[in-house]
């Protein structure tokens, strides 16, 4: 017999641990790490001071039946959690913060609470909340997940004063892993995230008790995302049902204003006229008062548009309006104003009052239907604007790659936003040089998503797949040459293909933008190896010199029987064509 | 006894050219100019055979070196070190070998990559200061020998001024430095016999060849070094005594003589190398007819070398055309042992006398 259930969030991902990155012990301690920072990058990112983040991994008890059970805490200076909110922060699966337009490193609110539920299920531990806001109290919680429910289980809860009106979360549980063999990963996870965050000091103590410093090089941070609405070209029904919930609006040009991105009133008349969502009444059933309206309107819009007669009389529009064989008022002011355009008809009748739209909150479900497709077709939409992206900025990848590289050269490059499907994205580029970069056959490649670096299925990588496809040739870039490149791509919504947040998928817009990034860089590195060429070149030439003609002049000056040697040094002098 | 250039004021001459050299150079260094020099070209095209000096000379083509061109500066510096080097051993009385230029120049910091390159800066030396590497103690790895009345007066370091016969020892004295660099004193030999392999100079000297023909004998063990054909025009000029060349009876032979008599073209760019009024005396093709000698067939090489010659411009003389002829017309060569069918004493006593007789 068949039998049906249902499960909740917490159960699913119990159940399906592998796709948030919970495959192995290895893995499970890595992707811990890994989601606990980010959660304590973007709390701090909120708030106005740099970044403090302390991870410490200990093991207290020795392995249990090949088990190894380790100790995960992590502190940070950030925003802090209210108190009401901590325990489903933390102990209900798909309850968070960031559901929100704009940009941050976490977006499911999973990660965390799937570490937690990940220790919870192999060591049968609960997990230990400490935050403050800021405020005069600090609150300590004890939770276990109810797994089942997807509910959090406080088993203690204790507040204290906070005198030193500290601010921030700690986070302490215990969860089974393999430390030995995830330390590179974990190591080289932390130095990249240093990289993209150089504005943050990230301490780690391992389990054998050895301390890593990841220091701050300035203080300056990226400017705060702001948080934006969708844009129409992002839209689903889906998002219009909830909006119609919600909204106050009575018409349709207040309802496309007021909850999506860039959209004014002309976009908003033009798109749904477009989408046939307007309506206008029958000129002929004008009434005599409309008219003088409209002749009012028309006067005051002839001083910015020429198209509309100074000297227009309500009788001449009145008789012109009988003799007209349109049927509505937008195609009679068409035709009478043929040099006026229809975006400013549009604005005139709707500011005239003679525009008819539905109450956006009783779009029947085919109209919803319609007016997304409409939405997708429409090309009058302003591109999303990008104060919701938070890129890191030339600058500051600038001297987080110097910091955590120390390259000979460097050459960053922000790209212009962009979108695709309507989700604003920003890319940015860096090739570094020489160094302490090692020379290895392929490019070593350096990949971040909304400043989480990817250390995984590098090769699936749309900026791998793009960088592989460059003639990296052109730009006098040989094999083996010690060359790193970093591809930083922040949107509102990464495309990634997994919710393991590994790599991410080759949107054309995506690829299209990596690939000019590349070049900016490309270009600059070709400018900057020439160069080296170039002064190479003739170091060598000089060094020829300088060897031979002492000797020449030494050789000389014995077989002519001199005393004194000439001076060579003018002559050394001239063959000198590059400055250090 | 007629001497035409004193081996010590040769040795100045040789002295001042190589000090000239460095103070040109240092000079242009001073008023600020990369050093340089002009020498005559030593390609292909600028070789020509002089029917005048009947050897082989340079053209009128020059090369200019600088050390401002990246690619000349090594070897620039390669060559004023050997003029350095070259009046060193000069000036101290040293002599030293190619293979030993090629060492020294390690010590210095301007080593060569290989044997034919620090042989081609020699030869750049002779050709700018205009004297023979011999002449400023440079001598080559191969030696030939000597027998005969000759007095000679040694110049080297410890023995100046001491007389030696050069019939002293019966093997005869190995023409090296300290031989080269020697006076002669007296001799009453009234021609110099030279003869391409030992085991006839040997013999020559066994059956007193010098006596009966009152002659200088000189092996010239294959094609001659330098230093021995520079002293087979030495005995030639100064003592003013014929010379005649034999050599085994096929094109290789012959060439040993021709180039005794008229030079190569690798030496075109020095003088005093060659001994024009030397006679080769055989073994002629047409020897081998006359007297019947046992002999070989030509090979493919034999013929193609005999067909270049034929061309050569020192081969126009009727006595060169006539043999290279005979050659191609018998197809046979024969070597200077060939006389022993007809006993060991013959070549001395019957053929010898005959050829030098007809040499007149």
């Amino acid at each position: 017999m068949v039998t049906f259930e249902e499960i909740s969030p917490a159960d699913f991902f119990y159940r399906n641990r592998d796709i948030a990155g919970f495959t192995n012990p290895v893995r499970a301690i890595f992707s811990a790490v890994r989601e606990l920072v980010e959660n304590s990058l973007d709390a701090t990112d909120i708030s106005d001071v740099p970044s403090e983040i302390y991870v410490r991994i200990s093991q207290d008890d020795e392995t249990e039946l090949g088990v190894n059970i380790y100790k995960l805490r992590i502190k940070d200076n950030g925003c802090g959690i209210p108190a009401r909110h901590i325990p489903s922060a933390f102990g209900q699966v798909l309850f968070g913060s960031k559901y929100k337009l704009k940009q941050a490193r976490g977006t499911f609110g999973l990660g965390g609470t799937m570490a937690i539920l990940y220790g919870q299920i192999t060591t049968h531990k609960p997990v230990n909340v400490v935050s403050s806001t800021g405020g005069s109290k600090v609150y300590k919680y004890t939770l276990v997940i109810d797994i089942q429910r997807n509910r959090p289980l406080i088993l203690d809860r204790k507040i204290q004063i906070n005198k030193e009106q500290w601010r921030g979360t700690i986070i302490e549980f215990n969860l089974e892993g393999d430390y030995s063999r995830a330390m590179p990963k974990i190591l080289e996870y932390l130095k990249q995230t240093a990289l993209v965050t150089p504005y943050a000091n990230i301490t780690f103590v391992d389990p054998r008790g050895r301390l890593y410093k990841f220091n701050r090089v300035t203080t300056k941070t990226p400017p705060p995302p702001k948080e934006t609405l969708p844009h129409p070209y992002g839209v689903d029904v889906e998002t219009i049902q909830r909006l119609q919930r919600i909204t106050d609006c009575r018409t349709m040009p207040d309802f496309m204003q007021k909850h999506f991105h860039r959209i004014g009133e002309t976009i908003s008349l033009n798109f749904l006229e477009f989408a046939g969502f307007v309506k206008t009444a029958d000129p002929q059933k004008l009434k005599r008062e409309d008219v003088s309206q409209l002749v009012e309107s028309i006067k005051k819009s002839s001083r910015t548009h020429r198209g509309f007669p100074k000297n227009i009389s309500v009788d001449g529009l009145q008789h012109d309006i009988k003799t007209t064989k349109c049927r509505n008022l937008i195609d009679f002011m068409k035709t009478h104003f043929k040099e006026v355009e229809k975006s400013v008809i549009l604005r005139l009748l709707h500011r005239a009052g003679f525009i008819q739209t539905k109450d956006p909150r009783k779009l029947r479900s085919d109209e919803i239907v319609r007016l997304v497709r409409m939405m997708k077709r429409f090309d009058g939409f302003l591109p999303p604007d990008a104060s919701c992206l938070s890129p890191l900025g030339e600058d500051l990848l600038k001297v987080g790659i110097l910091k955590e590289l120390k390259p000979e050269f460097i050459v960053v490059s922000q790209r212009k936003p962009s979108t695709y499907s309507g989700h604003p994205f920003i890319v940015e580029t860096a090739i570094a040089y020489g160094g302490d970069i090692p020379a290895k056959d392929d490019i070593l490649v350096y990949r971040f998503a909304n400043r989480i670096p990817l250390l995984y299925d590098e090769a699936s990588d749309v900026s791998v797949k793009v960088i592989r496809s460059v003639n990296w040739r052109r730009y006098k870039v040989s094999p083996s040459m010690p060359i790193a490149i970093l591809v930083h791509i922040c949107s509102t919504k990464v495309p990634y293909k997994t919710v393991g947040k590994e790599f991410i998928a080759d949107r054309p817009e995506v690829k299209k933008e990596v690939l000019n990034g590349l070049r900016d860089v490309a270009r600059q590195l070709q400018h900057f190896l020439t160069k080296k060429e170039y002064v190479a070149r003739e170091r060598k030439r000089l060094d020829v010199f300088s060897k031979y003609l002492p000797k020449i002049a030494r050789f000389s000056t014995n077989l002519a029987g001199e005393e004194k040697e000439p001076d060579i040094k003018a002559l050394l002098r001239s063959v000198r064509k590059f400055e250090d | 006894m007629k001497t035409e250039v004193s081996v010590s004021k040769k040795k100045k001459e040789v002295l001042a050219n190589l000090r000239n050299l460095g103070a040109r150079l240092y000079s242009q260094m001073g008023e600020g100019v990369f050093p340089w020099i002009k020498m005559p070209s030593r390609s292909i095209q600028n070789i020509f055979y002089s029917s005048e000096v009947r050897q082989y000379v340079l053209g009128d083509k020059t090369v200019r070196r600088s050390s401002r061109n990246i690619r000349h500066i090594r070897p620039f510096t390669q060559l004023v070190w050997a003029a350095y080097f070259a009046h060193e051993l000069a000036k101290n009385r040293k002599t030293s070998t190619l293979r030993d230029v090629y060492y020294s120049a390690q010590a210095f910091d301007v080593a060569f990559k290989e044997q034919p390159e620090s042989n081609n800066i020699i030869t750049d030396l002779e050709t700018a200061v205009g004297f023979a590497r011999e002449d400023f103690n440079v001598f080559p790895e191969e030696r030939s020998a000597i027998f005969g009345d000759l007095t000679i007066a040694y110049t080297v370091r410890g023995y100046e001024g001491k007389q030696y016969n050069l019939m002293s020892h019966p093997d005869g004295v190995m023409i090296g430095p300290a031989l080269t660099s020697a006076e002669f004193v007296k001799t009453s030999a009234d021609m110099v016999i030279a003869i391409e392999k030992g085991g006839l100079f040997t013999r020559f000297i066994e059956e007193e060849v010098h006596k009966k023909f009152n002659a200088l004998l000189v092996l010239l063990g294959g094609q001659a070094p330098r230093a021995t054909r520079h002293f087979i025009h030495r005995l030639n000029k100064e003592l003013e005594l014929p010379v005649h060349v034999f050599t085994d009876g096929d094109p290789w032979g012959m060439h040993i003589a021709m180039v005794i008599i008229s030079g190569s073209a690798n030496a075109a760019h020095l003088r005093d190398l060659t001994t024009p009024d030397a006679r080769w005396s055989g073994v002629w093709a047409t020897d081998i007819v006359d007297y019947k000698l046992p002999s070989d067939e030509l090979t493919p090489v034999d013929i193609k070398r005999l067909y270049e010659l034929q061309k050569d411009p020192r081969y126009t003389g009727d006595l060169w055309q006539r043999e290279v002829k005979k050659f191609l017309k018998i197809r046979k060569k024969a070597e200077q042992e060939a006389f022993s069918r007809y006993g060991l004493t013959y070549i001395v006593d019957k053929y010898l006398p005959t050829k030098l007789k007809e040499a007149g």
